[in-house]
């Protein structure tokens, strides 16, 4: 692989999310959950433990930027690119700064039958996130020029009798019509 | 089976299921059985640990660690307790599958990565009850003589892992969990780890390969089951969150008992997730096979919306092959006198063997519903961007094939589709399926199959043969050069 497309592949294009989130760097609590983590499975095999690392990390930070990743590597003394390979293939893990506030609208079939696409047309319209910008794959991520939203589609949410339901950030709201979006958005921008 | 109930050590009795109140509007439909789900919804209910020992909780625990591990193994395989995760496998069986001359760790993981399109079981039990599933594992871990467990859980539960985190450290506390379970030798860990939103987790040997910081590509096969060559190349038992609660059923009723609820060779309960176009959709418990469909669809979920008739139900998450309420399947030997017998789609018994015979699947127990103003090519569109969306990319087949399919049913939906696509896109589906590492193929390509035979006429009727001459847009015009040339 050439050097240009791996920069490509790691590097974290600014959005107007990014000024909502302190940039990567390592912290004594970063330090304590990756050695707790690392302490639940065998000595031989610490990269199990790059998930729970990635998690906290992003949880934080908002996304995985290179150093994240090259720290992370060398905290399991793993290859970069195992860790790159980890973040890349999961859905969960993001490579941009979403907005402060992470929008995941349940795409599947029983929650768009409860309409979850007019649901997400209608957060679209409020935030200003333009809808086009969601494509089939869900990325990159569609962040409000405020920052303060990001919207996505995720795939089945597991609450299917109550839909159409949504994520915001670690927040679970069910039953959340089109004529629901701007009360759900205002518990946000009001808090 | 040991000792009943009534002559163990319950300090506590667990009260009988006619005294317990559940919330207004949550009451369960007088034709559930409520095990797994009895606490579901519960007025007082919390998922403390103070609160679960109130009501008789750990004393299957304490039960069990009076057993010896193969009884208990035992139990479950005269239980006949078929996994509730979609394959239906047999539980003790699995088990049974360690080898037994082992001399590596064995490890026990709980599978709650729950993401089959239509299913929302495990998500009470982890928010609601998270003890009743740390017993059951604790119970499973001991049979199986593993001493550490993972409970893998999907990153779209973030409030559920942190109650699971909790439940442990109550545990451990009491020393249910942790070194010398309950004053025995069986030392026990337990650790909630998060997925990162991949459908293809859920697949066993996707799971491992996650869990050992991968990508989650299933691996091949042989061996078929991580009991042999698992996790870190060592047995590995992999159970779902609701097959792991009913091991603790178990061991309270015993194998025997437990085997007489519902119908042989489908035994115990199931929760039935019910979504889609029904007057009250939810989850609701009932003993398996003791339900029709019409049972199900018009006595437990009002029937269909006012105005509307159903038209098709996807009877096991969005995998299983759709069925339509006008059909009807011949049983081959299966009448009174081994004659055939004829089956109408309402008739249909809910369990593993009926649903198999009609040429669909239980799978997780997801039945979504869809009245007549559903078009089903809307439907095949709306599943096909899920796998091709979930897809690991392993397989050629299964990427490539995932993603065609997308894309020849965005064509239909968007009215550019020409009849033959309707062939293309069967091909497609005919191509991946059974030629894949793991079952995502047909679980991909199922849907597609089913839809396209059973309603083929109403997809072509949204076909134009203008659009095979005049493709109108770009992909399509590549597609047509490229067939043309073939």
């Amino acid at each position: 692989m050439s050097e240009a497309v791996l920069k490509e592949l790691v590097a974290s294009p600014e959005t107007p999310g990014t000024r909502h989130f302190p940039p990567f760097e390592p912290t004594d609590q970063l330090e304590a959950e990756a050695s707790r983590r690392i302490a639940q499975f065998p000595d031989e095999h610490k990269r199990s433990a790059v998930l729970p690392i990635l998690h906290f990390i992003q949880h934080r930070h908002g996304f995985l930027s290179a150093d994240a990743i090259q720290w992370t590597a060398d905290r399991l003394g793993i290859e970069p690119v195992k860790v790159l390979e980890v973040v890349t293939f999961y859905p969960g893990f993001r490579q941009s700064a979403p907005g402060k506030f992470h929008i995941r609208v349940c795409r599947t079939l029983s929650c768009a039958m409860g309409g979850s696409y007019e649901l997400m047309d209608r957060l679209c319209e409020i935030t200003g996130i333009g809808r086009e910008s969601l494509d089939p794959h869900h990325h990159p991520i569609a962040v409000s020029p405020c920052g303060t939203w990001s919207v996505e589609f995720a795939e089945c949410l597991a609450s299917c009798g109550t839909a159409p339901v949504c994520l915001v950030n670690d927040d679970f709201h069910e039953g959340v019509d089109a004529g629901k979006a701007k009360q759900l958005l205002d518990q946000y921008s009001n808090a | 089976m040991p000792e009943k109930q009534s002559n163990s050590s319950i300090n506590t009795p667990m009260p009988e299921m006619s005294d317990i109140q559940y919330l207004e509007g949550r009451q369960p439909d007088a034709r559930e059985r409520r095990m797994i789900f009895r606490n579901i919804d519960r007025v007082g209910w919390n998922p403390s640990i103070d609160r679960y020992l109130e009501d008789g909780g750990y004393e299957q625990l304490r039960k069990a660690m009076d057993m010896e591990p193969k009884v208990i193994t035992e139990e479950v395989k005269k239980s006949g307790l078929r996994g509730r995760g979609g394959a239906g496998f047999p539980t003790g069986v699995k088990w049974g599958f360690i080898p037994p001359n082992n001399t590596k760790p064995v490890y026990l993981i709980c599978n709650a990565d729950e993401s089959e399109p239509g299913t929302f079981k495990d998500r009470y039990i982890l928010h609601q009850d998270p003890h009743q599933l740390i017993e059951g594992m604790v119970i499973s871990a001991y049979a199986v003589g593993a001493h550490v467990a993972y409970i893998y859980i999907r990153e779209e539960f973030p409030e559920a892992a942190r109650t699971l985190e909790k439940a442990i450290a109550e545990a451990k506390e009491k020393n249910f969990v942790g070194r010398k379970v309950l004053g025995s030798d069986f030392d026990l860990e337990i650790y909630v780890h998060r997925g990162a939103a991949a459908y293809i987790c859920g697949e066993e040997t996707g799971l491992i390969e996650s869990l050992e910081g991968k990508r989650a590509y299933p691996r091949i096969k042989p061996p078929y089951f991580p009991a042999a060559l698992g996790l870190y190349m060592c047995p590995t038992i992999v159970n779902n969150v609701e097959s792991l609660c009913h091991v603790k059923h178990i061991i309270q009723m015993g194998g025997d008992e437990y085997a007489k609820i519902g119908v042989p060779r489908n035994t115990g309960t199931r929760i039935l997730c019910v979504s889609g176009d029904v007057k009250k959709p939810g989850y609701f418990e009932v003993e398996v096979g003791k339900l029709t469909m019409r049972e199900l669809l018009y006595d437990v979920c009002g029937g269909p919306k006012d105005g509307r008739e159903f038209k098709a139900v996807i009877p096991g998450g969005s995998s299983s092959k759709i069925l339509r309420c006008d059909e009807t399947f011949t049983l081959k030997g299966q009448g009174p006198d081994g004659s055939d017998k004829q089956l109408t789609f309402w008739d249909i018994p809910l369990d593993f063997d009926s649903l198999a015979a009609c040429g669909s699947m239980a799978g997780s127990g997801g039945v979504i519903v869809m009245d007549d103003s559903r078009k089903m090519s809307w439907v095949l569109n709306n599943i096909n961007q899920f796998y091709a969306h979930e897809s690991c990319g392993q397989c050629t087949p299964c990427r490539e094939g995932s993603t065609w399919m997308r894309k020849i049913s965005d064509r239909l939906v968007a009215g550019q589709a020409s009849p033959e696509d309707i062939a293309t896109l069967e091909s497609v589906a005919y191509q991946i399926d059974g030629k894949t590492i793991c079952a995502f193929g047909e679980a991909s390509s199922w849907p597609v199959e089913a839809i396209i035979a059973k309603y083929r006429e109403e997809l072509l009727a949204e076909t134009d043969p203008a659009n095979a001459e005049a493709p109108r847009n770009a992909e399509a015009e590549a597609q047509r050069r490229y067939l043309q040339k073939a």
